[in-house]
């Protein structure tokens, strides 16, 4: 047995940290933020170069064909940096959808455009993840009608994934007759939500998968998966920013972090959030493999623990940084509002548990 | 144990609902306190002290109704606006901290001319504590005020200053005797905030809103008869006022409130064709709250009791702080999962009433920074095991030296 990550593991993320340490840094998230559009063209030229993009595009349609444990790595290391780009979206559930649903043609001209960074794909799954805002779509031949609200990384996107309620899933351009595509500002300014308006617009509609929902179903967990690692990484930063503020600030003649109750609120952190890197890595690693209830018990399971564990760092972290975790000067809350964005997207703990429950027969479908 | 209601407190109860039936379409939506009250907010406080349903107890001659401390009249009226969603009046740091403390340890002329204008809105305080190298260890304080003549002249810096960009007054704590022990040299003192070298600026916190402020003082004069108690009473007055200031962080009524907004949110959002508050998993989590919250409100009821009575309150008001604000910090939480994906949309500069997602989004947030202001939860626990529980204090450690 061996439970960890490969040496090409390891290498991948270390560039990609690597990488993401020097080209995104608090000024860099202050701008995006301010401008909450959600996309910077340099930053997504770099990962490009990368191959983020391409992750999981097969190498025959111009990818590298690497796995979901290789995307949880990536997007923990996004995380970790609060990197304002899209990913979860346009990077892992968009090429999925097209692999999978795809038919042949279809693939053959979506793929290497998505691996190349070229088509972008904001990606709208509210009507599969128990979202709570507008998903009312029509269709009518190839045509798409209606209101879509929620999309994920609609910031710099070309193109929208949109998911029908019965798991079919089709594209739109966005430069198209009756698209609109609005960004509203999220809590989390790096990442805006985007609500889609679609008036008779010509869609394409994915004509390869056999059976959309169950395909629909796996590109949902996808995401749900990438949120979870999402909030690890972003968690995991603000426990590091917590233990060296700590580290440095006075208060009674003492550095705080002497203090026991200092120490147990960092310790506490790191002892739910360890194990949760454990859970991710295996979730990813079932989410390449044949056994549908599997793949989607960890995946849900994953998205709600990380939720419920996330919320506790994002609150302990800011109260070890006293009145200065609560400033917008500190820069801490681009990651209490990551991992809050992270929490509300694609459906909550509760629906995620809800949703494992009944992949494991514990609750009528 | 005696909650029968007399005739008098039947008649206050029927009193007040024929208040709110005939005005209550006039009161200011409840809760904000994070700007300078308007118009409306005046008007209504306006009246809620004319009917004295606001500073009940406190003398007529500082503007208050003069009625004797009664515990069920004070539920009563708390009760009744809380039900029906109306504004219980200006729970400001003003009149939550100042006017009790000032009740409690100012001089006579003090209390006739802060007090009455503080009831009204027409004052509005801020409370200087926090210094950047003294906020957990508030007694550290730094800003210096020299006896110069008549007048006390202060030098120094605040930060967190809530409501120092609107306030008239700031309750100051700073150290007049430089020559004494740490506790034993400090004073409060009651300064303008439109003296001469008084500088505020804007910080904003991680709402995006600039809620409170870095405060700087440059030879600020204040005369000598605007210190309260003593020089060098400071840490009493502190004490004093921090027991206010933890009351009003904790208050059951607001909890009530914000619990019944929780109620119908549940009831109006739909997912997948099911209420929220059809679905047992959210539902359970409300009445786990509800428990919560009531709990608080008839703790809130004992306490006042022993207040009245004269008695000390030990440990059920030393908890106060802590279980109040861990619990709004609990109700803002659900909030913020019952709207899910469509709680996510932030517009924090201008939102309106019909923005429930912003709304609860600040709450949530502003819930932890209330947490941490006011003395965080761990020195809440330290107070509470050591004062409380007579436990030990933490040895004092050999200090292992900051990384620079
Ligand atoms: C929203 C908000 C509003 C505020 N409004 C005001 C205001 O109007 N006026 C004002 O004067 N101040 C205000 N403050 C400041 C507030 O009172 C301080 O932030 C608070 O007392 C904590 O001090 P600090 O920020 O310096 O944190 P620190 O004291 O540096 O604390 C950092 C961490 O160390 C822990 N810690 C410190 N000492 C100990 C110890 N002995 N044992 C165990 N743990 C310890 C703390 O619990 C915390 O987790 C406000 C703060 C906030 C967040």
């Amino acid at each position: 047995m061996e439970f960890g990550l490969s040496e090409d593991q390891r290498l991948i993320e270390q560039s990609l940290r690597g990488h993401l340490a020097d080209a995104v840094d608090l000024d860099l998230i202050r701008r995006l933020a301010a401008d909450k559009g959600g996309f910077d063209a340099d930053l997504w030229a770099g990962l490009c170069e990368l191959g983020l993009p391409g992750l999981l595009v097969a190498e025959a349609h111009g990818g590298t064909g690497l796995g979901m444990l290789e995307a949880a790595v990536a997007a923990e290391a996004l995380g970790y940096s609060a990197a304002p780009t899209p990913f979860v979206g346009a990077c892992v559930m968009a090429p999925l959808a097209v692999s999978l649903a795809g038919g042949e043609e279809q693939r053959r001209h979506w793929l290497p455009a998505i691996a190349a960074g070229e088509v972008r794909l904001a990606v709208g799954a509210g009507a599969l993840a128990g979202a709570t805002g507008t998903a009312e779509l029509s269709l009518s031949g190839a045509h798409l009608s209606g209101r879509l609200t929620g999309l994920l990384d609609g910031g710099g996107a070309s193109h929208a994934l949109v998911y029908l309620a019965d798991g079919r899933a089709a594209i739109v351009a966005l430069d198209a007759d009756g698209v609109a595509l609005s960004a509203r500002p999220s809590l989390d300014r790096t990442r805006p939500l985007a609500d889609l308006d679609l008036d008779d617009a010509e869609a394409v509609l994915l004509d390869g998968a056999d059976d959309a929902p169950a395909v629909a179903r796996r590109v949902l967990d996808a995401g749900r998966l990438m949120l979870a690692a999402d909030t690890l990484g972003a968690g995991q930063c603000m426990i590091d920013q917590a233990v060296d503020y700590a580290g440095q600030r006075v208060q009674f003649e003492r550095v705080i972090a002497s203090y026991q109750a200092v120490k147990h609120m960092c310790a506490e952190m790191v002892a739910n959030l360890e194990p949760c890197r454990s859970l991710v890595w295996y979730a990813a690693h079932v989410q390449d493999l044949d056994d549908e209830a599997e793949r989607r018990v960890l995946a849900c399971l994953a998205k709600a623990h990380l939720a419920e564990v996330g919320r506790e760092v994002a609150r302990t972290a800011t109260e070890v940084h006293g009145g200065m975790g609560f400033t917008d000067l500190m820069g801490l809350h681009f990651w209490f509002k990551r991992i809050s964005y992270d929490r509300q997207v694609l459906g909550g703990p509760e629906r995620c548990r809800q949703d494992a429950a009944r992949a494991q027969g514990w609750l009528a479908a | 144990m005696d909650l029968t209601y007399s005739t008098k407190h039947q008649e206050l109860q029927a009193e007040i609902r024929a208040f709110i039936e005939a005005e209550g379409h006039r009161s200011p939506k409840f809760g904000g306190g994070r700007n300078r009250p308007d118009q409306q907010a005046l008007d209504w406080q306006g009246l809620l002290l004319e009917r004295g349903y606001f500073a009940r107890t406190v003398p007529t001659e500082y503007g208050g109704h003069g009625a004797e401390p009664d515990v069920l009249e004070t539920a009563i009226i708390a009760d009744e606006f809380s039900r029906a969603g109306i504004s219980p009046g200006l729970l400001d740091v003003g009149n939550l901290i100042v006017v009790p403390s000032l009740l409690d340890l100012g001089s006579e002329a003090q209390c006739a001319r802060w007090v009455r204008p503080t009831l009204t809105g027409e004052t509005i305080w801020c409370i200087g504590n926090s210094e950047p190298g003294s906020g957990s260890d508030m007694a550290n304080a730094q800003t210096k005020a020299v006896a110069v003549g008549d007048d006390f002249v202060i030098n120094g810096q605040k930060i967190w200053t809530s409501g120092a960009h609107y306030a008239d007054m700031m309750f100051l704590l700073c150290r007049t005797e430089a020559e004494a022990p740490k506790h034993k040299g400090l004073s409060y003192l009651l300064v303008p905030m439109d003296t001469d070298g008084i500088e505020v600026r804007p910080l904003v916190t991680m709402t995006e809103r600039p809620e409170f402020n870095e405060t700087f003082l440059t030879d600020v004069r204040v005369p000598m008869d605007q210190i309260v108690m003593g020089r060098g009473d400071g840490w009493k007055v502190a004490i004093a006022s921090l027991k206010h200031e933890r009351v009003m962080l904790g208050d059951p009524n607001k909890q009530l409130q914000r619990l019944h907004g929780i109620r119908e949110m549940m009831r109006e959002t739909v997912i997948d064709g099911v209420a929220v508050m059809d679905l047992p998993e959210y539902r359970d989590r409300l009445l786990r709250l509800q428990a919560e919250v009531l709990a608080a409100k008839f703790h809130n009821m004992r306490l006042l009791t022993l207040h009245d009575r004269g008695e000390e309150p030990g440990i059920p008001g030393l908890i106060q702080k802590l279980y109040g604000t861990t619990l709004n910090h609990k109700l803002s939480a659900l909030a913020i999962d019952v709207l899910g994906e469509a709680g996510l949309p932030y517009e924090p500069h201008e939102f309106g009433e019909n923005d429930p997602a912003t709304a609860w989004q600040i709450d949530y947030m502003y819930d932890i920074g209330l947490i941490i202001g006011g003395g965080t939860s761990q020195i809440q626990k330290n107070i509470i095991s050591e004062r409380g529980l007579g436990m030990p204090r933490e040895p004092k450690a050999v200090v292992p030296p900051a990384r620079s």
